[in-house]
This record gives structure tokens, C-alpha cells and sequence, in this order.
């Protein structure tokens, strides 16, 4: 095992350090504040690569590895929460099934554009009904003519009112279950598509998290996803790539939070120290610190098993979802523990670290499902 | 520990008051961030801005355990009016209740315990916030008064107090025992509330900066005496611990309110969930032990700084921690505006906070649990 990076991954992370630093982390408050899209950074992240990250070359793409992927989205999500979880959800949860699962027309309509910041995508597992029991989906799919006549609502979607391609499963076989879902590739301007309630988030506030709605929507049957019946497949084998990039972007939100408390520890005196001399203080820094590089290294060794064709790695981005989410919002609330009566306010960003954090542990997969994804890989 | 029929009642009192005239309000505050006035001025029509002091006094005339009760149950419901009221209570009037002249009583409790204006504690500073006896405001002694100087930050509710009790030290060479206590009546020239803070949660309270600027207070403004300061804000501190104790109490149950009402509805629960809830329950009922019997400390006038420091350590932690477990184990719904677990998630942070940090609760344990060791 090697845990050394390779030029390439360095040459990743030194450019989404850059340009979260220079470009994201000044407006993060701003966009937590007024909940508003990052349209601009992310035709700037486009330019950079950012959006087509393991989209082939072929079709547009910078065709990255998985590794670059989660360590590009850790620098993303370090500066601004909100743009690492859109592109996380861009990128693994959007491009990757269609470049996956897509035919070639599919493939080749799709990813170029995606690749350049053109369309930007969203996927639509969740409903108001059935969250970690994504086969209880009451979205229905009929079959009329050339068409699949799409029926129901998503909730919780984010980029849902930004998004122009979306990955959406529904029911063509609602007596089948979970063999009875298919996905499909929807675009916003199908006749029947509309986005519902814009929903106001404890955190990650500027992520357009939406309700989509399907109203006799016609999705043409060239728009099927992978195979009629074979959605489920497609839903919790991509919920498994991106969950290594929710942990990426716990790790991202965690180290951000690790090093302004860093800083703060050293310039806050009181009884006549830096409180960074308590040990109090030290006991939090030692253990947010190892935490944070424990987790890493399970977001890397998710992406690491995917990137090595590993066929089955829920297991391992399971652990790594889990662990990251809870190390976000255990560090991140030390964060503000430290900062005191200070990281209760809106002076400091850790307030809203705090926020952010604790949406991963509850999207894609809560941390109960992943306990089971993990307990089920145990036990065989 | 079980409550008397006296208290059940009183419990049953605040719960319906709670529910009727201060839910409504909660989630709208918490958006817009506008003060909890409405819910103030309804606790003053019903008597509830002096639970513990007596009648004569324009109190309640009841015990510091029904006062804990109220707080409990106002925070159950909107944490921003149960933050409002405990530091009104605790930090702004309890402080002239038990360390005033019986002309500083006479004059400014019946008018706090009435809600002609609320009650404040300014204590905390931009340099001074664990470090509670390194404060940097000044007070000098002349013969019309003393000269205030400095500024206070993180003072709850002072935009609509009618007084602060405001530390500040007559010579800091003395370091904590230079310290002293002033009765500051807000329209006093040279006071000014300074700016308000965006915060993390409690929007609906007001937490501001003070500045004073050659503030000239009267010589009987002195509570207790010159520096005696020290003393005074600790023991107040070690009552308000016990509201803020409550204050947490009722956010836990908050978050066990939601996964009760959520997984109520379903079906079946898991054994995850089951452990979820039971845990949360668990705590919950041990921070209430823990609150109740600080409270019960205090009503029988016992010093009990570990007591109270085991409660606002306990209730806070529990609380912070039941929201988070909560928005878990019921998901995305608990993520949004819609839910009041995410509010609490947001509200409860501060009970690690303010009033003594977890760090200060611990080291205020430590230093009572060895002390009973050398003795």
C-alpha cells in the first residue's frame, strides 16, 4: 500500500487549493447568508476541470482518477461547503452513472456539455415518503408509445433548481419493489417537469435544495438509464462512488475547521496565556487532528478500492461516509467550543462549519444505513 | 426526585402558557431574528419575569424550582424567550435581590419583576471571557460618582434592559479583588449599546456589544461592596448556571419530543432507533435530576457551585447532543427550517457556552471533587 500521492493527485489538489482559496472561501458567508447559487465559480471551476473530473476524455472530460475526484472535492468543501457538495453531487452522482451505465448517445449528448459547466446535473433518489427506503418510491413510470410518463415528486434534491440534467429513478413495475425501478435521464425542459418547494437547510444553505415534481412528465424511452428494472442497481452502486466524495467533503469541512481553530487557539489570550497552551485545548486539537487524518485515509482508500476496480467497495465507502461525517461534526463543534462566545457568531466562519457538517451525516445514506452497509459487508 | 402537587401544577401552568402563547412565535423569530417581545411581554401580564422573589417585591413569591420549571418549559418551546427570561431573572435581578441595599430592592425589583424593562448582567468582555477576573473596564471613584469606562460584549438582552449589573474594576493592580459590581441604569449618559450580534442560533434573543464612555454612576449605585465584585458575579453565575441548566433541560426535550412524535407514527421501530430514543430519554431524565437538584440547593441557600456546575454541564451537553441525534434518526425532514430539531441544534450550542464555558464547568468540578478529597 502506498500513501503517497501521485504527481498527478498533487497537481489536483494544488489547483483546487488555489482556487478555493482565491476564489471560493471569500464569498462562502456571503452565499451561506443569502442561500444564492455559485453560478460564477462554477463556470470558473468548468474551465479548470472541476466539473468533468472522471468524465473520460474522450467526451470532454479531465478523465481523473477517483482519488483526484475526492481530494479536489476536500479542497472545494474546505473553503466553501455548499460548492463541494454541488460538485460532488455534479460530477459522482450526475456524470459518473451516465458515464457508466449511458449508451453511446447518451454519452456523448450528455458528458461533453456536463464536462463543460454547460448543463449542470442533479440526482433524484429521495422522496417526502421514503428516505433510507429509497424501494418504498411512490414515483411512477408508465410506458406510452415512445415515451415513459413520469408521475410523483423528489424531495431534498440538491441542485434541484439549478440543475438542467437530472438523474431520476421511478417505478415502471410498482408491484416489483426494488426490481421494479428503472432510472432515467430527465432534462428541465421536459414538458411535465417543474421544481417544487426550495427548501431553507440548517446548513449548506446555498445548494438550490429543491423538490422536483413530475406532472404527466414525457421522458422519451432513449432516456432510460441502464436497464428497465435495473434502477435500483444503478442508484446504490452510484451511491457508492459518492459517498468516498461526502466524506471527502466532511474531511475538507473538518480540516477547515481544525486549522482556524489553530490560529485562533494561538492568538487568544486569557489568564495570561494563548489558550492554545490549556491543555484542555491541546487534548481538543489532538484528537480533532487524528480523527481528521483517519478519515481521510478511509476516503482515499474508498476511492483507492473503486480506482482499482475493486467491484464490490460499499463496504469501504460505507466506513468512510460514516466516519468522515461524524468526524465533521464532532471537530466542527470543538471548532466553535474553542472560539468560544466568538464561534457563536457570524464574525467566524466556524458557526457555519458547524451547520454544514451536519448535513453529511444525514444525506446520502444516514449514518444508520451506512452501519448496516457496513454490518451487512461484514457479515457477508 | 419527585415534584410536589404544588409544582406539577405550576408545571402544567407554564406548559399551556408555553404552548399557547409562545410556540406560535418561535419559528417566525428564529428567521427573521426579530426580538421575542411578544412572548416578554406575555410572560410580565402573567407574572413570570419574577417567579422567585417575593410578593412585596412584586415577585411570584415561589422557589427557585419553579422558576427552573418555567424556564424549562418556555425552552421547550422557543429557547430564545427561555434564554430571555433566565438571564433576566438569574443575571439581572437575582444579583439586587440577594446583594442589594433594601433601596436598590424597593426601587428595581417590582419594576423587573413587572417588565417595565428587563434586567441585564454585563460581565463578559472582548478580552475577558473564561478569564472572567481579567476584565478591562475601569471605574473610577470622584466625589459626584464613579467614572465607568470600557465595553461588555455578549450581553444578553441589553437592548431592552432598563439595568445592567455591570463588573468593572476600581484598581487592576488588584487583579480580581480590584473588581466591583455596579446597578448601571441604561439611560445613564455614557452608556450605549454598541452593536448586536448575527449568531448561530437564539436569534430571537438580543445579545449586544456595550461601550461606556466616562459613564458618571451614582455612589449608591455600588452592589454590595467596592471590591466585592468578584464574589458576587461568581456566586450569581453559579444560580444562572442552574437556568441555564433548565434552559438545555427543555431543548433536550425538544429533540426527544420530535423523535417521539416521529417515530410514534411508525409502524415499527428499529433496534437502532430504539437505542436513539432510549438514550435520549435516559439523558434527559438525568439532566432533569441534575437541574432540579441545583435548584432544590439553591431554595434551601446552599452553596453549591459543583451542584450547579454538574447541571449546566450535563443539560448543555445532553442537549447539543440529543438535537444532533434526533436530525439523525429522523433525517432530512430535521434538517430544515420546518423542524424545530434543527433550530435546537442551532440553540443549544450555546448552553456549552455561555454562563462558563464545558471547560470552566470542569475545571469548577475538579477543583470541588479534590478539595473533598484533602479534606
Amino acid at each position: 500500500m502506498n500513501f503517497t500521492l501521485t504527481d498527478e493527485q498533487k497537481m489536483v489538489q494544488n489547483m483546487a487549493r488555489d482556487f478555493a482559496t482565491n476564489e471560493l472561501e471569500p464569498r462562502a458567508a456571503e452565499l451561506d447568508k443569502t442561500g444564492e447559487f455559485p453560478k460564477e465559480s462554477l463556470k470558473k471551476m468548468a474551465e479548470l476541470g472541476l466539473l468533468g473530473m472522471i468524465i473520460p476524455e474522450p467526451y470532454g472530460g479531465a478523465g481523473f482518477d477517483f482519488v483526484s475526484l475526492a481530494i479536489a472535492i476536500e479542497e472545494i468543501s474546505r473553503a466553501c461547503g455548499s460548492t463541494g457538495v454541488i460538485t460532488a453531487v455534479h460530477n459522482s452522482l450526475a456524470s459518473w452513472p451516465i458515464a457508466n451505465w449511458g449508451t453511446d448517445e447518451q454519452k456523448k449528448k450528455y458528458l461533453p456539455p456536463m464536462a463543460s459547466g454547460e448543463l449542470l446535473g442533479a440526482f433524484g433518489l429521495t422522496e417526502a415518503n421514503c428516505g433510507s427506503d429509497p424501494a418504498g418510491m411512490e414515483t411512477k413510470a408508465e410506458l406510452k408509445g415512445d415515451h415513459f410518463i413520469l408521475n410523483g415528486s423528489k424531495r431534498f434534491i440538491t441542485n434541484g433548481g439549478a440543475a438542467d440534467v437530472f438523474i431520476v429513478f421511478a417505478k415502471t413495475d410498482p408491484a416489483a419493489g426494488a426490481k421494479g425501478v428503472t432510472c432515467f435521464i430527465v432534462e428541465k425542459t421536459f414538458p411535465g417537469f417543474s421544481v417544487g418547494k426550495h427548501e431553507e437547510l440548517l446548513g449548506l444553505r446555498a445548494t438550490s435544495n429543491c423538490e422536483l415534481v413530475f406532472e404527466d412528465c414525457r421522458v422519451p424511452k432513449a432516456n432510460v438509464l441502464g436497464e428497465v428494472g435495473g434502477g435500483f442497481k444503478v442508484a446504490m452502486t452510484t451511491l457508492d462512488v459518492s459517498r468516498i466524495d461526502i466524506g471527502a467533503q466532511a474531511v475538507g469541512i473538518a480540516q477547515a475547521a481544525l486549522d482556524k481553530s489553530l490560529a485562533y487557539s494561538k492568538e487568544r489570550k486569557q489568564f495570561g496565556k494563548a489558550i492554545c497552551e490549556f491543555e484542555m485545548i491541546q487534548d481538543k486539537f489532538a484528537q480533532m487532528h487524528s480523527r481528521i487524518v483517519a478519515a481521510r485515509f478511509l476516503v482515499y482508500n474508498a476511492a483507492f478500492q473503486k480506482e482499482a476496480g475493486k467491484k464490490r467497495f460499499s463496504l469501504e465507502s460505507a466506513m468512510a461516509k460514516l466516519y468522515a461525517a461524524e468526524t465533521a461534526v464532532y471537530v466542527t463543534k470543538e471548532a466553535v467550543q474553542i472560539y468560544g462566545g466568538y464561534g457563536y457568531t457570524k464574525d467566524y466562519p466556524v458557526e457555519r462549519y458547524f451547520r454544514d457538517a451536519k448535513c453529511m451525516e444525514i444525506y446520502e445514506g444516514t449514518s444508520e444505513i451506512q452501519k448496516i452497509v457496513i454490518a451487512r459487508g461484514l457479515l457477508g | 426526585m419527585i415534584l410536589s402537587p404544588g409544582h406539577l401544577a405550576f408545571r402544567e401552568e407554564l406548559r399551556c402558557f408555553a404552548r399557547d402563547k409562545v410556540a406560535p412565535t418561535a419559528k417566525a423569530c428564529d428567521s427573521s431574528g426579530e426580538f421575542v417581545k411578544n412572548n416578554v411581554e406575555a410572560m410580565a401580564a402573567a407574572g413570570y419575569l419574577g417567579i422567585p422573589w417575593p410578593k412585596e417585591l412584586g415577585g411570584k413569591g415561589l422557589d427557585y424550582l419553579s422558576y427552573a420549571i418555567a424556564v424549562e418549559e418556555i425552552s421547550r418551546v422557543c429557547a430564545s424567550t427561555g434564554i430571555t427570561i433566565a438571564a433576566h431573572t438569574s443575571l439581572g435581578t437575582y444579583p439586587i435581590y440577594k446583594f442589594g441595599t433594601r433601596e436598590q430592592k424597593e426601587k428595581y425589583i417590582p419594576r423587573l419583576a413587572r417588565g417595565n424593562f428587563l434586567g441585564a448582567f454585563g460581565l463578559t468582555e472582548p478580552n475577558a471571557g473564561s478569564d472572567a477576573a481579567g476584565i478591562e473596564t475601569t471605574a473610577k471613584k470622584t466625589d459626584s460618582g464613579y467614572v465607568i469606562n470600557g465595553s461588555k460584549r455578549f450581553i444578553t438582552s441589553a437592548s431592552y434592559a432598563g439595568t445592567v449589573i455591570v463588573a468593572a474594576s476600581l484598581d487592576r493592580s488588584l487583579g480580581r479583588k480590584g473588581i466591583t459590581c455596579f446597578i448601571v441604569e441604561t439611560k445613564t449618559p455614557g452608556f450605549s449599546v454598541a452593536s448586536e450580534e448575527k449568531k448561530l442560533g437564539l436569534k430571537g434573543s438580543n445579545t449586544v456589544e456595550l461601550a461606556f464612555e466616562d459613564m458618571l454612576v451614582p455612589l449608591d449605585s455600588v452592589l454590595g461592596k467596592e471590591y466585592d465584585g468578584y464574589r458576587i458575579f461568581m456566586e450569581t453565575l453559579d444560580g444562572g448556571r442552574i437556568s441555564i441548566g433548565a434552559f438545555c433541560l427543555g431543548m433536550a426535550q425538544t429533540a426527544l419530543d420530535a423523535l417521539v412524535a416521529w417515530f410514534g407514527r411508525q409502524p415499527a421501530v428499529s433496534q437502532m432507533q430504539s437505542a436513539v430514543i432510549s438514550d435520549v430519554a435516559t439523558r434527559v431524565e438525568a439532566a432533569r435530576q441534575l437541574v432540579y437538584h441545583a435548584a432544590v440547593t439553591k431554595d434551601a441557600d446552599v452553596r453549591a457551585d459543583k451542584e450547579c456546575a454538574f447541571a449546566k454541564l450535563y443539560a448543555s451537553e445532553t442537549a447539543v447532543w440529543a438535537a444532533g441525534v434526533a436530525i439523525d434518526a429522523i433525517g432530512c425532514p430535521a434538517l430544515t427550517d420546518d423542524s424545530p430539531v434543527s433550530r435546537v441544534y442551532r440553540d443549544a450550542k450555546l448552553g456549552e457556552i455561555g454562563e462558563g464555558t464545558s471547560e470552566i464547568m470542569r475545571m469548577i468540578i475538579v477543583k470541588e471533587v479534590l478539595k473533598a478529597a484533602k479534606e
